[in-house]
């Protein structure tokens, strides 16, 4: 059973002239971790505060756990936890004041459910007495977990929680969500880091309202198999220009050190194009040909949708 | 009620951490009560006067001792020339001038009147037109001494004559004090309760804890008491710590009872933190909340009669005092410590103030409903 529903969902803003959510349909299965993948603005948080009941969708149905996000509001803020994008716990109170404040407010206690945050709340408890706003990024991102995680929730919903954490406390981050979905939470996170869409079960690809892709990682990456190489030269700016000129060359990105390029014909791709570079007059060519990671398929399913 | 419990807990251990507040509330009252009513005195001393005698007959003299000796001038010139006198005027240094032209005694002996000439500096009005008046009443002493020094024995009254016997009631010694204490305290209770809520509301808003206060169960009144409870009883500490400083410092103690004062004091506060509540709901972010409260309170105490009596407002802006809540409080607080009015006999002040808490709040309420889609 889908624990959240999501169906043509629509969101727009401005009195309808920016459009954050165009038809927006998925589910998420029953104790799975769900990674809502797309850059800035592409409606990541709308569809967050739409299913945790914070805003009113124009259109469209959604359910958590079964339960209506627009007529059985209150159902639902008993049994999701949040954690918003934005550091949202008070930052004059202390790690344990605000961890007891979250969950007297859920009618429970921080021993009842201690065993739920235990093995991420060791991690802060020697700093519990201090103000939350003193904390480091990090042990912030623990606490606002702990404090999402307090009323034992069936969904847990973490908008970007790893934007501006550096990288061991994120795959630290990565590591506690794993310990959380084996208790059978069901797990919806939204990221703008590609590489972290590794460690979910399925993603959706999301971009300007819309989802462009939604599968497992692997499924994702294989139905775009593509003729994918890597390039490279000296004049990096002229090979550039170069390969956005003929017909047969699909797609030309910069990927870090390289340039990313598919080809309309599959065959025979590496000669084709040291032929081309060549006859332009470019030296040190290099042509490889790579397996795309997800950011090439985003970016390729990128260029399609616009 | 559980989750009201410990919304308050909550607030208060914010409260008392927040040494802005803390400050605000404990040290503003002190500040205020002692400072501005030591320093804005309305009564006038001290007015400049330029003598331009060209007389310098001993009834000149006498003249120019009797106003010197009043206490309310004081006479940085004394000289010969009118043009230099208006050359000190030019210069900011002095108020008034007094004229006295030549020949004044002997024109007031021989031809039974003299001329005096009495010119005022009216950039500063008020200092323009009570250092007239009391130069022009002293004057007039002047005038009758002299009149009874030469009728020396007045069988009978031969002109019947007006005197006009003045008494001050309630504030016997006409008392600054006694006016401003009182109206300081008002506006120091509105300070504390529309203000300091609305900023800590909008706080959350812009922190961004009302988003996480908002996905869990607890509803939307008991977030609103949890804020306005806190606030109630801080005002309510703040009008203490007010009438203890009008005591301790000034000797001021209300005429009416101190049970009055309080009943309008809880009443006030609920229509305050309605205003506190309102602003807070299309404020997004403390700047904005503070800038408006800026303006009200321009308009608070501006057309509150804090300073100025609002019976001498035009027509238009005593209509307007009507919808600014402080100038009952200020009224009814300056009526219970001046006058000891009872209860009953401020019931109308009571009844409006009962009827500006159900209008914020009300407005309050359905402002945020509107805009929580």
């Amino acid at each position: 059973m889908a624990t959240v529903h999501v169906e043509n969902i629509k969101k727009t803003y401005d009195k309808g002239s920016v459009l954050a959510l165009d038809n927006v349909s998925f589910d998420v299965k029953s104790g799975e971790l769900f990674g809502l993948i797309g850059p800035d603005g592409a409606g990541k948080t709308s569809l967050f505060r739409i299913l945790t009941t914070l805003l009113l969708p124009d259109g469209g149905h959604a359910q958590v756990a079964g339960l209506d996000v627009v007529n059985d509001l209150w159902k639902i803020r008993r049994i999701v936890g949040y954690m918003p994008g934005k550091f949202s716990l008070y930052q004059d109170l202390s790690i344990e004041e605000n961890l007891q404040f979250f969950a007297t407010v859920f009618n429970t206690t921080v021993e009842k459910n201690y065993h739920l945050i235990e093995d991420i709340y060791v991690q802060i408890e020697p700093f519990k007495k201090r103000l939350a706003g003193k904390l480091s990024g990090g042990m912030k991102q623990k606490l606002a977990l702990c404090c999402a995680l307090i009323h034992e929730p069936k969904v847990l919903f973490l908008d970007e929680p790893t934007t501006g954490v550096d990288p061991v406390s994120r795959k630290e981050f990565w590591d506690m969500l794993d310990r959380l979905k084996t208790r059978g939470i069901t797990i919806v996170v939204s990221t703008p880091y590609m590489d972290e869409a590794s460690r979910c079960d399925r993603i959706a690809l999301i971009q300007k309202g819309k989802i462009l892709e939604l599968d497992t990682l692997t499924k994702i990456i294989g139905r775009h198999a593509q003729n994918l190489y890597a390039v490279n030269a000296d004049n990096r700016y002229q090979l550039m220009h170069d390969l956005r000129k003929p017909a047969e060359i699909e797609s030309s990105f910069a990927f870090g050190e390289e340039q990313h390029v598919t080809l309309r014909t599959p065959e025979n791709g590496e000669n084709y194009l040291i032929d081309y570079l060549t006859q332009t007059g470019h030296s040190d060519i290099t042509v490889r040909k790579i397996d795309p990671t997800i950011e090439d398929v985003f970016i390729k399913l990128m260029l399609e949708n616009q | 009620m559980n989750n009201l419990f410990f919304l308050l807990q909550k607030e208060f251990r914010q409260i008392f951490r927040n040494p802005t507040i803390l400050r605000m509330i404990l040290l503003m009252p002190i500040i205020q009560l002692i400072v501005i009513p030591l320093a804005a005195d309305y009564e006038i001393k001290q007015i400049s006067i330029s003598v331009v005698d060209q007389d310098h007959s001993p009834y000149a003299r006498k003249l120019v001792q009797k106003l010197t000796a009043s206490g309310y001038f004081q006479l940085v010139e004394y000289t010969q020339s009118y043009a230099q006198a208006t050359q000190t005027v030019g210069d900011g240094k002095t108020d008034l001038i007094l004229t006295i032209p030549p020949h004044f005694e002997r024109d007031l002996i021989k031809l039974n009147k003299g001329q005096l000439y009495l010119a005022a500096d009216a950039v500063n009005g008020v200092r323009a037109g009570l250092g007239t008046a009391y130069a022009s009443q002293m004057i007039g002493d002047f005038n009758r001494e002299i009149r009874e020094e030469w009728m020396l024995l007045p069988k009978f009254n031969e002109i019947p004559q007006i005197e006009i016997t003045s008494a001050n009631w309630f504030n016997q010694h006409f008392d600054y004090h006694l006016f401003m204490v009182p109206g300081i305290m008002a506006i120091l209770v509105t300070m504390v309760g529309a203000f300091l809520t609305a900023l800590n509301i909008v706080a959350e808003k812009e922190v961004g804890t009302i988003e996480q206060i908002n996905v869990t169960p607890l509803k939307k009144h008991e977030f609103i008491l949890g804020k306005l409870i806190p606030f109630w009883v801080l005002g309510m500490v703040s009008i203490t710590l007010g009438m203890l400083i009008a005591f301790v410092v000034f000797s001021i103690l209300p005429v009416g009872s101190y049970l009055t004062v309080y009943v309008f004091s809880a009443v006030y506060l609920l229509g305050v933190l309605g205003i506190g509540l309102l602003i807070s709901t299309f404020a997004d972010t403390q700047q904005q909340a503070t800038l408006f409260a800026f303006f009200c309170m321009m308009v608070f105490i501006l057309l509150g009669g804090l300073y100025t009596p609002i019976e001498s407002m035009p027509d238009w802006a005593q209509w307007l005092t009507k919808a600014n809540p402080p100038a009952y409080f200020i009224k009814v607080i300056r009526a219970v410590y001046i006058k000891g009015s009872t209860f009953t006999d401020l019931l109308p002040d009571f009844f409006a103030m009962v009827g500006f808490a159900i209008l914020f709040n009300g407005l309050a309420v359905l402002n945020y409903r509107k805009r929580s889609t």
